[in-house]
């Protein structure tokens, strides 16, 4: 059965661990992650009544707590978001998610658009423009549930030796054509490469988010269509305001496990982008790249060499110098005793709390041991890196402080293969000011993007 | 019909025919669901398969031999949704042919055909466009909102072809790619140069292109 389709009335229903909502100011819903809209629209009411009882004291209602939940409320803009969850997730975090699932909404709408339409009608029906997008947003909440890189905001690229990785950029960085800017390779719904235009990234970097957004939009929707896509697609970190055009591709059907996305600003340059995927395929083709791709895993922990240690999760700021990196994080298979979709929830959950602690807004700390019930873990912040380890129970601090030093000499020792080093660049764009951030061009297009006709 | 078109000899890659290719640009248009991605697939593929909610618009080729002439479809498979309705003329503007495609099973999506016709009347098409309304899930009898009848004098009332189709069936999906193929070279393919050539770009890898021809048997016997 499909969430759409789930009876709101039912004990099952209540009991799933994180609800979302999205609705109008005026209080239509939008989405909800379980069941469909029109079955809650009289939920969505009273929480749209909360909020406007709150909001006319000036004093806008951020969270509840009730009996082992958390309500949860962010409004951006003419939009409403809520998480009702029973997970032990911190307000902050909740709020982060809310904020990914807004971002989502941006991606396909743009904020311009979204802005333009309420003021223009303060009671249209979003679901019109979002129809077919609910599994994106599905898709989306069940990847920030299972998926560290949404908790670190950071991007976990595939590991690849370097000479590997390299080569594959410079087969992108070769096919190019004016006005592209963002060339992206996609393995297992893994990173493999990302080259982006020099100009583009002098204004303004890439951020985590943009690049989980767009790896949730291809996974969640195009994996089982035919044929080469293209489409307008909002990063709204970049600019919330303006469409790239996306071309996305599988090099290898009908697996279609490697991806290629090449982002341009032009709408009419599909043919001409279309021809750097030819130019791409061949080149790989060529250095018979696919099978060597084929062949990548992630790794396993084992491969440290430290034993009790079972998990980590590590994040770098030491970035090489000038270059605006994306930020990313490494971190291995999740293994035995976290195989099972209960247990990998289990840590992720524990990784949730430690990670809480460590950020806390009130009295941050540096450093966090914490021994659980099956398991201990040590979260490690400094100035160059922030670090999640989890080992076996009975590991002492000093045991554990000293594998940490292991790891990080591991880490450091195949940082090229774990990493995307040096980001490789292009130069592509002969109108810089047409691509860079809010350029003008690209946001009256889409601020007067056509939806006004439909209201 | 093909006909009409003249023969260039000696392509290198049509050796064996010595026919040209042209390019034929075609758009699938009609409310989400209605089986536009499916009846793509059965075009360039010959499957049906799962398909999900397409992206923006998905780009498809096939080629298909007439007796006289070989058209190489480009086939734009649009979202049909509205957030997409910004950038659907992307797709459609200068298209040989247009399918408005309906779910014979829900009549919504045939009162949303009708919009998409008027749109696509008011300010995109040639003359020599051919549109083609097409209600697919003809396997969908026992749920039929919209009878044969109504989509046919529609068709008349408007001057359109009208074909009923089933993607999953694979149900007159041959018919009408051949049925598009030869208005095309009718309509379009009379005015001098409608049609450009296709040249195959050298080194590129064609073999998971698709090139398998569905419609030998009917091109043998000729339209
Ligand atoms: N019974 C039946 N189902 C179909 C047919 N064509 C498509 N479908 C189903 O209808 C749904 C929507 O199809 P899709 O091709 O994605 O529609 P699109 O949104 O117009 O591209 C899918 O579940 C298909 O499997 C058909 O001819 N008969
Ligand atoms: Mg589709």
């Amino acid at each position: 059965m499909s969430h759409r389709d789930e009876d709101v009335t039912a004990d099952s229903w209540r009991q799933h661990r994180k609800h979302v909502f999205v609705l109008s100011e005026a209080g239509k819903p939008i989405y909800s992650r379980y069941g469909s809209e029109e079955a809650l629209s009289s939920t969505m009411g009273v929480m749209m009544a909360l909020v406007s009882f709150v909001q006319s004291g000036d004093n806008i209602i951020r969270s509840i707590y009730s009996d082992g939940h958390t309500v949860v409320f962010l409004q951006k803009g003419p939009l409403v978001l809520v998480c009702v969850s029973s997970s032990r997730q911190t307000e902050k975090q909740l709020r982060g998610e809310l904020l990914y699932v807004y971002y989502q909404i941006i991606s396909m709408l743009t904020q311009a658009s979204i802005s333009r339409i309420f003021e223009h009608k303060k009671n249209y029906d979003l679901r019109r423009l979002l129809a077919g997008s609910e599994k994106i947003l599905d898709g989306l909440l069940n990847l920030v549930d299972s998926d560290p890189s949404f908790l670190l905001v950071a991007v976990q690229c595939l590991p690849l030796a370097s000479s590997l990785r390299d080569n594959i950029s410079q087969i992108l960085q070769k096919a190019i054509t004016p006005n592209l800017v963002f060339s992206i390779l996609i393995a297992n719904n893994q990173l493999l490469t990302i080259v982006q235009e020099k100009t583009v990234i002098e204004d303004s970097r890439l951020e985590p988010a943009d690049i989980h957004l767009l790896l949730n939009l291809i996974g969640a929707s195009s994996a089982f269509q035919a044929g080469e896509i293209w489409t307008p697609i909002c990063l709204p970190l970049f600019n919330p305001d303006c469409y790239f055009y996306a071309y996305i591709s599988y090099l290898d059907p009908p697996e279609c496990t490697v991806c290629l996305l090449l982002l341009s600003t032009d709408k009419e340059a599909f043919y001409a982008v279309a021809e750097c995927k030819r130019k791409i395929e061949e080149a790989m083709m060529a250095q018979n790249s696919l099978s060597l791709i084929a062949k990548v895993q992630s790794y396993s922990v084992s491969q440290v060499g430290v034993s009790d240690l079972r998990h980590f999760m590590y994040k770098p700021f030491d970035v090489p110098d000038t270059y605006q990196q994306l930020t990313q994080f490494t971190s291995p298979e999740m293994e035995a005793p976290y195989s099972s979709e209960e247990e990998k929830m289990r840590l992720l959950d524990l990784y949730r709390y430690m990670h809480s602690r460590i950020h806390s807004t009130s009295r941050p700390l540096k450093l966090i041991y914490h021994v659980a019930e099956r398991e201990t873990l040590l979260a490690w912040v400094t100035s160059k890196f922030e670090l999640y380890t989890c080992f076996s129970p009975l590991v002492t601090k000093a045991c554990a402080i000293t594998a940490i030093t292991k790891l990080l000499r591991w880490i450091k020792k195949e940082e090229d293969r774990l990493f995307i080093r040096y980001p490789p660049k292009y130069s592509t764009t002969p109108n810089p000011s047409k691509s860079s951030r809010g350029g003008k061009s690209d946001q009256q297009d889409s601020t007067d993007n056509g939806f006004l006709s439909l209201l | 019909m093909g006909e009409k078109l003249p023969k260039v000899p000696g392509d290198p890659d049509t050796l064996s025919r010595p026919m040209r290719t042209l390019r034929v640009k075609m758009v699938l248009l009609g409310s989400s669901g209605v089986g536009k991605s499916s009846l793509a697939l059965q075009f360039c593929k010959d499957e049906f398969r799962r398909t999900s909610p397409t992206v923006g618009c998905a780009y498809l080729t096939q080629v298909v031999h007439l007796r006289e002439v070989t058209l190489r479809f480009e086939i734009w498979d649009t979202a049909g949704e509205e957030k997409y309705h910004s950038v659907t003329p992307l797709y459609y503007r200068g298209a040989h042919a247009a399918l408005l495609v309906y779910d014979i099973s829900n009549r919504d999506t045939f009162i949303r055909a009708q919009v998409w016709l008027r749109e696509l009347e008011k300010q995109y098409l040639s003359g020599s466009t051919v549109l083609w309304l097409v209600g697919n899930k003809g396997d969908l009898e026992q749920r039929r909102q919209v009878s044969a009848q109504e989509g046919q004098s529609l068709a008349n009332d408007r001057g359109l072809f009208f074909t009923e189709t089933s993607a999953l069936s694979g149900d007159q999906v041959e018919q009408l790619l051949l049925g598009v193929a030869h208005r095309v070279c009718e309509c379009v393919g009379a005015q001098q140069g409608a049609l450009s050539e296709w040249k195959e770009t050298p080194h590129v890898d064609l073999c998971h292109r698709n090139t398998f021809n569905p419609f030998a048997s009917c091109c043998k016997v000729g339209p």
